[in-house]
């Protein structure tokens, strides 16, 4: 059944590989877009790397990402102009369809749960479990709004461009933390750390713990890469080997990270996917939201390690 | 020189701020990185390759686009516009706090769901700014806080009440880090010291967005 999930998984890299190369044909079309071919080679080049990705030789990937990286620099990438929603299409269909409307959404959620659950499909039943969603409620959608082959294309092509190149930003971002590990940055960053700051104060030892947490999440864009570097450089000597309750200091250290994904552009999937599938026009527009909390629940989470630990 | 590698974080932290191409700051960031702590350029592509082939999963999203793209169309913010007229004592922020506690729930019972995509957009953005457009019209600012605000709580209930589930990934790495560390815990242990934090930020964020509701309250058109 795992490899069943596996199978099923590389299915869904195709499909979405699919999916990009007709917003790349779309794209090359809209020659209103002055950077219509650049935008279109952007999308091909990452429905190659969906499809085949396993396929092709690693090199070879990584010299396509650095094709994009120049299409980038070079503003070739652009989302242009895409015809909107029918307005009037759409009033027409809500009178037909109502509340119904919403029932898509709801078979997304349900059947990505439910096959989440499986656990004999394995590590990847979570996202077997998206991507099974996915189909299963375009279907119900297609049902519901008896929509013709040509508009659910025509949909399909509207949504993928209209993401642009902020939807693959948070892929990127986890690739370069890879790099970054491949590198040793996270190790050397902690040494430093380690070399400045000296060891005693119970409360001081708290707040370094906590904040370093937030900071080197701010900078890797993800909490549990930080962990598992902070707690061993600052969380055992500073805190835990201070006497403090190992438990209390694990546990409350993570989330104190977690206030750092909230502040952070690095943290894609959360902070930046948001902007590109809300289609804001404020770029940190979901961070600035999160802020203050972030900022109140670190400082109450150094209070709380300090008054539990101890 | 060492710390030379460190520079891709340099890279990172300035184009962000300064606001460059993010797709050209975080390749050109990836590709310093590499060279400066002396990875050969057919390694450094290597390295690149095999780890976006290997973080695809992270774009799942795509998947569910034609579905959306499909419903929005066919008038989803229209009928939900029309369903919160209807429902005028529901305020913005009773639907963003009926959503966190949801969000905090399924924490609670390990049901990870990736809420941007299957709720945020679909459902909750065009409830709240259906809630908030009763009360006055809503310019251009108002509707992208209302989207950061949106994201923002899911952000928020996904979380801190995560690690509230004793299988969950945080809890699994926090045991087998600590374990590895020599100061071994347990994963009810973790749950346990994770209830004030999840407790707090509950009470926190929903006094946050009752405050946010006042911004609609005024009759006169915002800037």
């Amino acid at each position: 059944m795992a490899q069943f999930g596996n199978i099923l998984l590389t299915v869904m890299y195709c499909l979405i590989g699919f999916l990009l190369a007709i917003a790349g044909i779309e794209s090359i079309k809209a020659k209103d877009n002055p950077a219509h071919i650049g935008t279109g080679l952007f999308w091909l080049l990452l429905a190659v790397i969906f499809a085949f990705g396993t396929v092709i030789p690693y090199a070879v990937t990584g010299g396509i990402i650095v094709v994009i990286g120049i299409l980038a620099l070079f503003k070739q990438i652009q989302v242009g102009k895409i015809a909107p929603v029918d307005p009037k299409y759409a009033a027409t269909a809500a009178k037909r369809i109502g509340g119904w409307v919403f029932f898509p959404s709801v078979v997304l959620a349900i059947v990505s749960i439910a096959i989440a659950q499986v656990k004999s499909l394995g590590p990847q039943a979570g996202q077997v479990g998206i991507g099974i969603g996915a189909a299963v409620s375009l279907i119900v959608a297609i049902l519901l709004t008896h929509a013709p082959a040509k508009m659910i294309y025509q949909d399909s092509q509207r949504m993928v461009r209209s993401v642009g190149s902020a939807g693959i930003l948070p892929q990127l971002l986890a690739t370069l933390g890879a790099v970054f590990t491949a590198a040793g940055v996270g190790t050397l960053t902690a040494k430093l750390i380690a070399n400045v700051f000296p060891a005693g104060n119970h409360l001081l030892g708290v707040i370094l713990y906590c904040v370093a947490m937030a900071v080197f999440t701010i900078i890797m864009g993800n909490a549990f890469a930080a962990f598992a570097v902070i707690t061993a450089a600052i969380g055992i000597p500073f805190v835990v080997a201070q006497g403090a309750n190992p438990a209390v200091v694990a546990a409350i250290g993570m989330t104190a990270g977690y206030c750092g994904t909230l502040l952070t552009p690095m943290a894609a999937n959360f902070n930046s996917l948001p902007v590109a599938l809300l289609e804001m026009h404020d770029k940190m527009g979901v961070i600035k939201q999160q802020a203050p909390i972030a900022v109140f629940l670190l400082l109450v989470q150094i209070v709380l390690m300090y008054v539990l630990a101890f | 020189m060492e710390y030379l590698k460190l520079l891709g974080i340099v890279i990172i932290v300035l184009g962000f701020a300064f606001k460059w191409d993010t797709v050209a700051v975080v390749v050109i960031a990836a590709l310093a990185t590499g060279l400066l702590a002396g990875m050969d350029i057919p390694t450094l592509l290597t390295t690149l390759g095999q780890s976006f082939v290997q973080n695809r999963v992270v774009s799942l999203f795509f998947l569910t686009l034609p579905m959306i793209g499909l419903v929005e169309s066919h008038g989803l913010k229209e009928v939900a516009v029309n369903g919160i007229q209807k429902m005028k004592s529901l305020t913005a922020s009773r639907i963003l706090n009926l959503y966190l506690i949801v969000r905090e729930l399924g924490g609670v019972f390990g049901i990870s769901l990736s809420g941007q995509v299957q709720f945020v957009r679909p459902l909750i953005t065009p409830m709240v700014t259906a809630a908030a457009e009763v009360k006055r019209p809503l310019t251009e600012k108002d509707l992208d806080e209302i989207k950061g605000r949106s994201a923002a709580v899911d952000n928020f209930g996904n979380f801190f009440a995560q690690n509230l589930f004793v299988a969950s990934g945080g809890v699994l790495l926090i045991v087998s880090t600590m374990t590895s560390l020599k100061h071994p815990v347990t994963g009810t242990q973790i749950v346990l010291y994770t209830i004030p934090v999840a407790v707090v930020t509950l009470v926190t964020v929903a006094l946050y967005n009752i405050w946010f509701d006042r911004r609609f309250n005024d009759t006169k058109e915002g800037n």
